[in-house]
């Protein structure tokens, strides 16, 4: 099992560690409702550490990202990153990602820790016919997120006021105590933040400072996950897989049909021919949470499943977010979960369950 | 005369000649983190030992809960309906059903408080 840079720091902090996508994570380290409030009223800081950086380069590193990539890549370089898939032939979701065009022959990739070295194989094959090199740098980078409305300020204090100059999804190289990092405007949770990247012992540096002199809150997966849930933004394995499409999934905003690229002839399909479910939310009416994987049924029969369920800190209702049948997908109609051994009445409602405090 | 035995699956039970209270562990309640939300079973359901009766939920994940004795159930702790938080704070004394023992044939194998605090510390 993996552990990144701040391992120790986790078991100092007496957090619950679990083992997930091969390293071993902090959990909670006090609450999980607890750390999401903190995210949303104040300031909360992730190790992000296991997320992979894989690095594209060469002469025709920028055809060759936009080939593999839905979105449009620009030319290196650039002071804005974009969020993009990365699909099989088949139009199907490999992994999200987010791309940081550094150089005009220099592209860093951003994946899910679970899908790292898939993806850096699946890059792998594909490069036969560009001329780059793809190279795996997971191991040398740590990653931290800064995340909540007292963000900025701790941000700015700590490395540059410039940072407060970076918008949403903007980003910059700062130097810190001699180091170069990478500072973005960017995060996981819905809430104003940012996430840097450096070497594991500049990070486990930020990480110290953080938490001792700004009073920044740590927050594990779970608050990761009811934060981003809470903002509707999907999760590979939950409302995108190898089996879901990007229009399925409401991500068509990332996908680019004016350039080619792997997996447009089916998508550009699906797009003619009707697309055929839909990520919804639901609001339970009956009792019960639904989980993801529970079924959920209109008239008897199975029209799809939820993704994600939370009774979240702040909601009276269990919400859910759910891949169900396109032609099925009408605000306000009546469906249900089945909870264990029971059918559960909920409504299907859009998936503003907040509202995105980017600073745009 | 009260004894308290724990199961396996980190329920508790509480046997009082043959009527028992059931509820969840300091340990158990621990590992869920916080709780949102318990799914109780019918006043008057009988559940053989080992067989699911309900769940408990935390932010994370529902939890399945276990019999650790064969029962009907005569009542449920209403106050958890509304504040599943008690769990959290007082996991001993926050028990989620009464049951009439059917059968306590079971209980002989559950783990006094003792062993049970030496196998979950």
């Amino acid at each position: 099992m993996n552990k990144t840079s701040l391992y120790d720091e986790h078991v100092r902090l007496q957090a619950t560690i679990v083992p997930f996508a091969g390293f071993l994570m902090p959990l909670q380290y006090t609450s999980i409702a607890h750390e999401h409030q903190q995210v949303r009223h104040d300031v909360g800081i992730f190790d992000v550490s296991h997320m992979g950086e894989i690095f594209v380069e060469g002469l025709e590193s920028l055809e060759f990202v936009n080939f593999v990539l839905t979105n449009k890549i620009p030319r290196g370089p650039q002071s804005q990153a974009v969020y993009t898939l990365l699909c099989d032939e088949a139009g199907h979701i490999i992994d999200d990602l987010i791309v940081y065009p550094l150089e005009d022959r220099k592209y860093l990739f951003v994946v899910n820790a679970s899908n790292t070295d898939k993806d850096f194989q699946w890059l792998l094959r594909q490069t036969a016919s560009f001329e780059v090199t793809v190279n795996n740098l997971s191991a040398s980078f740590g990653q931290i997120a800064i995340q909540g409305p007292r963000a900025h300020e701790v941000i700015a204090k700590m490395i540059s006021p410039n940072a407060e100059q970076l918008k949403f999804m903007n980003f910059a190289f700062m130097d810190y105590q001699g180091k170069s990092i990478l500072v973005s405007r960017s995060g996981y949770t819905g809430e104003d933040g940012y996430e840097l990247y450096a070497d594991p012992d500049t990070i486990n540096g930020l990480w110290r400072k953080a938490l001792d002199k700004y009073k920044v809150t740590p927050c594990g997966l779970g608050a990761r996950d009811t934060l981003r849930f809470e903002a509707a933004l999907s999760l590979y394995g939950h409302e995108i897989d190898d089996h879901t499409s990007p229009l399925e999934a409401g991500l068509k905003f990332a996908v680019a049909f004016d350039k080619e690229f792997i997996g447009r002839e089916p998508l550009s399909k699906e797009l003619e021919n009707g697309i055929p479910r839909k990520i919804v939310g639901l609001e339970i009416i009956g009792r019960g949470i639904a989980r993801a994987d529970y079924e959920v049924f209109k008239n008897g029969t199975k029209i799809g499943k939820v993704t994600t369920g939370y009774l979240l800190p702040d909601h009276q209702v269990p919400l859910a977010l759910a891949m169900i049948s396109r032609p099925e997908a009408i605000l306000g109609d009546e469906v249900e979960v089945q909870i264990r051994n029971q059918m559960v009445k909920a409504k299907i409602r859009d998936i503003k369950f907040m509202e995105k405090k980017y600073k745009r | 005369m009260k004894e308290l035995r724990f199961s396996q699956t980190h329920e508790w039970i509480r046997l009082s000649g043959d009527a028992a209270e059931i509820g969840i562990s300091d340990y158990a309640q621990h590992s869920l983190g916080d709780v949102v939300f318990v799914d109780l079973p019918q006043i008057g359901s009988h559940y053989e030992a080992g067989e699911e009766f309900g769940a408990i939920e935390s932010v994370k994940a529902a939890s399945e809960l276990n019999m650790p004795v064969s029962g009907t159930i005569t009542a449920i702790n209403e106050a958890l309906i509304d504040h599943p938080e008690l769990i959290n704070q007082k996991p001993l004394e926050s028990w989620l059903i009464k049951i009439k023992v059917t059968d306590a044939s079971h209980f002989d194998h559950l783990l006094d408080a003792a062993s049970y605090a030496k196998a979950h510390k």
